[in-house]
């Protein structure tokens, strides 16, 4: 079965196919909103909040997602694989700890 | 220096998410050889072919990714307790870990870093060899020894977190490192990255300002050649591992390297090169204006995620 993933406020849209994660749907379809950072659950720059539809998840660090995140469904994108159309918003920031000058 | 005092990170302990996981990322795909394991503890311990120690990873099962502790190996036991005072005087709290506590280890010093990091540092541990011997061992193991990434040897990690210039001082007026290379900002001169050394590597351990204490950049293993390094971004495409930056060669420390993510999200480094460093070599200096080239020299841009991403 594929599902839709919507990404509010940017208005983006794509297709997630069986099995896989919204991440890599993300990047499988050329498309850019989440940030894309380990892939495996552990860096917690990918998150996002699930405004609609449902869901299956596996292991994430607790660092970035808590009891308390989960019950506001907010999860990593790396690790969440859709089971119905999905409305997500992005909220996963990345601290800038050196801020490059452009030359 | 004949090479005394610190001798090389010896251990490295990660946690990750999923033990089967992390299994078969460090041992089926990397090659790393599976010496121990703890079912209780939901640990698995592992070396390279090319060491002669007991194990040199440990990998933990834990709900969060990240790094539990890095250990260094010293010369001999006298070096311990030459050291500790030395830690105290530096300002840290040192406990005392007794031989046994850590498998296949003799006694250990224990303190956090000034960056939050768990480090201990141990004279002994159990010997198992690389499967050569020590009489006419030859230079080929047998077939089957060598294998996946083709890895040689843990080389080193990057830690980030705060206060990294205390970081540098400890490493290099407590436990004789040199500071072998910096990256500093442009304008303020303030370091952005430390690299230090203990041996003729241009480093063993790398310090890199995150706002953040205790996390971890990546751990870095040794191959033999550029073409191995190729081999494994290969191996790493084809069982499709998440790639951080692919082949390149860092203009810091000059080593061929690949960047990838185990399946918890730890990034992981293979890398072969590098330059000889002694300890009359100059300090290296880069700054913010070539952050291209210092990382990534052969297309000199600078990657977002190299330092943003970790866990
Ligand atoms: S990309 Fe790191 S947690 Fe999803």
């Amino acid at each position: 079965m594929r599902y839709r993933v919507h990404l509010e406020e940017l208005e983006l849209d794509f297709t997630c196919h069986p099995g896989q994660n919204v991440l890599e749907c993300m990047i499988g379809a050329g498309k850019k909103g989440i940030q894309v950072g380990c892939r495996g659950g552990g860096c917690g720059v990918c998150k996002v909040e699930v405004l609609e539809g449902e869901f299956t998840a596996r292991a994430m660090s607790k660092a970035h997602v808590d009891e308390e995140s989960l019950v506001r469904r907010q999860v990593l994108a790396c690790c969440i694989t859709p089971r119905s159309d999905l409305s997500l918003k992005v909220i996963g920031k990345i601290a800038k700890p050196i801020q490059r000058r452009c030359q | 220096m004949a090479l005394r005092g610190i001798l090389r990170l010896g251990e490295v302990c990660i946690r990750v998410l999923d033990l089967a996981a992390a299994r078969t990322h460090y041992v089926d795909r990397m090659g790393l050889i599976e010496v121990m394991s703890d079912e209780e503890d939901r640990k698995i311990y592992c070396k390279a072919w090319d060491e002669h120690d007991h194990h040199s990873i440990v990998l933990r099962e834990a709900d969060e990714a990240g790094l539990d502790y890095v250990a260094f190996k010293v010369y001999d036991d006298q070096t311990l307790t030459d050291l500790e005072p030395r830690i105290q005087a530096f300002g840290l709290d040192v406990s005392r870990i007794d031989a046994g506590v850590y498998p296949k280890s003799g006694r250990r010093l224990e303190f956090f870093l000034p960056s939050g990091h768990r480090m201990q540092l141990y004279a002994e541990k159990a010997q198992i060899g690389n499967t050569l011997g020590t009489r006419n061992p030859g230079v080929m193991p047998d077939e089957g020894v060598i294998r996946g990434f083709r890895i040689n040897r843990l080389d080193h990690c990057l830690l980030g977190g705060p206060n990294i210039d205390e970081c540098g001082r400890l490493f290099q007026e407590v436990f004789d490192f040199d500071l072998s290379e910096r990256i500093e900002d442009e304008e303020s001169r303030d370091s952005l990255a430390m690299f230090l050394t203990c041996s003729t590597k241009p480093h063993d351990v790398a310090f890199v300002i995150q706002p953040e204490p205790g996390r971890f950049h990546h751990v870095s293993f040794l191959l033999e050649s550029a073409t191995d390094v190729i081999h494994a971004a290969d191996m790493i495409g084809k069982y499709r591992i998440p790639v951080d930056v692919g082949p390149n060669r860092h203009g810091v420390t000059r080593g061929n390297t690949i960047y990838y993510f185990d399946p918890s999200g730890n990034r992981n480094e293979v890398f072969s090169g590098g330059y000889v460093h002694y300890p009359d070599t100059p300090t290296l200096t880069w700054d913010t204006s070539q952050m291209g080239p210092a990382q990534f020299s052969q297309d000199n841009i600078a990657r977002e995620s190299f330092l943003t991403v970790v866990t």
